[in-house]
């Protein structure tokens, strides 16, 4: 009953066309089909956070979509931050400020708190806080997240990340 | 934790999508923002036949303005009521609401529509639309009909909606002169699950409430108008020694009206007393609100 169909996706401004089946998750097609293994699976109940992509511009959970709802879309993900071996100033802003440890939950964050920047800025570190309500991160304690999250808001870099 | 095999459908027109539905009936399951249906498939509490995805069905997503109601399309997703001018106007208890449905990122994803549709009767956007008394169109190929919000929540997770029916827009009775508003969420971590919620739309006319209502979210197996308790706060100002006693007596009453249930995260007793506690600030919050907004002109 679960029919295979072809999915063309833009991910990380490259195209790409494969087969999924219908009740495939998009997390899973971005990991199993695409090799992009940056989208973290942690919950697959949209609760952790760590499949967290664009989808069209805005952070969505992989996890709650279909790969057959993706067709015909454009998505980024963690790998399409980097330039190179430039990191992105957020990611830059995660190294310095330490905020991550084992790292499961960072590219899931990184992709959220970037959507959030592009619609607020100049968050108040209450509002990073907030955000990141919908990330479990088990190593941090959160606090040097916010730190990195704040340390990028406002200075300019946020609006070329906005896919 | 992967979905169980169904087919996947996606039509493009609404007539589409009513004819998959008329044809499939209790089988098929609507797919709107996928927050609540793709992890009940996952976990496989779900096991629908057949998925109609309208998310590429036009015209679902349109807010018009009219009559003094704001009619959204069903599949407006809930971070407009937090990012759109025009909406936290027109709007205001629904774009209080909106900071506490799930988190920033499902906010993208969910729909007002799919949010009412659902009827968890521990969601905010529920909740809402009982307390401002705005209704829903649900359309079929037997025809369209409105539903009123206190008719459309039976119990928790079932609506009034029939199997080929699908919610296609949500009608809100618009902020109006004199009114001023509240919501009040328990929850244990922000974005989980509400302990207990209320909302209160309030007119205030000559230094008293002329009306009022207030609702009661995730104490109940539907979302509950405390009416009894609106009711002791008409007529009184809620200024002064007086309004205390009022406000206290209202929210007693709702306390009393609620029917919590007990789980390992909260007894029936504290959530009583959070429905008292929250009752008490969104009157307050409504009143100084109406104050605010009296200086718009009153009726």
């Amino acid at each position: 009953m679960s029919d295979h169909r072809e999915i063309a996706v833009t991910v990380n401004g490259r195209r790409y066309r494969e087969a999924a089946s219908d009740r495939m998750l998009l997390s899973d097609f971005l990991r199993q089909r695409l090799g992009l293994t940056g989208t973290h699976v942690g919950c697959e109940h949209g609760v952790c956070g760590s499949c967290t992509v664009h989808l069209e511009g805005a952070a969505v959970r992989s996890c709650l979509l279909l790969a057959a709802q993706a067709d015909g879309t454009e998505l980024r993900t963690v790998e399409g931050l980097a330039s190179g071996d430039r990191l992105h100033p957020l990611q830059e802003a995660f190294r310095e400020h330490f905020a991550l440890q084992c790292g499961f939950c960072t590219p899931g964050i990184l992709m959220a708190a970037l959507d959030f920047l592009a619609h607020n800025p100049t968050p108040t570190r209450r509002e990073i806080a907030e955000m990141l309500s919908g990330h479990l991160c088990r190593c941090t304690g959160y606090a040097p997240i916010i730190d990195a999250i704040a340390a990028v808001a406002g200075t300019g870099t946020t609006p070329e990340v906005t896919s | 934790m992967k979905p169980p095999p169904f087919r996947y459908v996606r039509p493009d027109s609404l007539e589409e999508a009513l004819a998959l539905l008329a044809t499939h009936g209790d089988e098929a399951k609507v797919l709107a923002g996928g927050c609540s249906l793709v992890p009940m498939l996952n976990m496989r509490l779900a096991r629908p036949e057949v998925l109609v995805d309208v998310n590429r069905v036009g015209g679902l997503a349109e807010v018009r303005a009219d009559n003094g109601d704001v009619t959204t399309g069903a599949m407006l997703r809930q971070s407009a009521f937090e990012r759109s001018p025009q909406l936290r106007g027109a709007l205001p208890l629904t774009a209080a609401c909106a900071p506490y449905i799930g988190h920033f990122v499902t906010r993208n994803r969910g729909t007002v529509g799919g949010s009412l549709a659902h009827a968890d009767a521990r969601g905010e956007l529920p909740l809402v639309l009982l307390t401002l008394g705005g209704s829903v169109l649900a359309e079929s190929r037997r025809g369209r009909r409105s539903i009123a919000a206190e008719d459309l929540f039976l119990y928790h997770f079932t609506s009034a909606l029939e199997p080929d029916e699908l919610l296609t827009d949500v009608r809100w009775p618009a902020a109006a002169p004199g009114w001023g508003y509240g919501f009040a969420e328990m929850a244990q971590r922000h974005g989980d699950y509400a302990l207990a919620m209320a909302a209160c739309a309030l007119r205030r006319r000559d230094g008293v409430v002329a009306e009022v209502r207030l609702g009661l979210g995730a104490v109940a197996d539907r979302p509950l108008l405390a009416g009894e308790a609106a009711g002791v706060l008409v007529g009184q100002s809620l200024d002064g020694a007086a309004g205390d006693e009022a406000v206290r007596e209202a929210a007693s009453l709702a306390a009393a009206a609620a029917q919590p249930f007990e789980d390992l995260h909260a007894s029936v007793a504290y959530r009583r007393q959070l429905v008292s506690l929250l009752s008490e600030q969104v009157i307050r919050q409504g009143w100084l609100d109406a104050d605010d907004r009296a200086g718009e002109g009153g009726p």
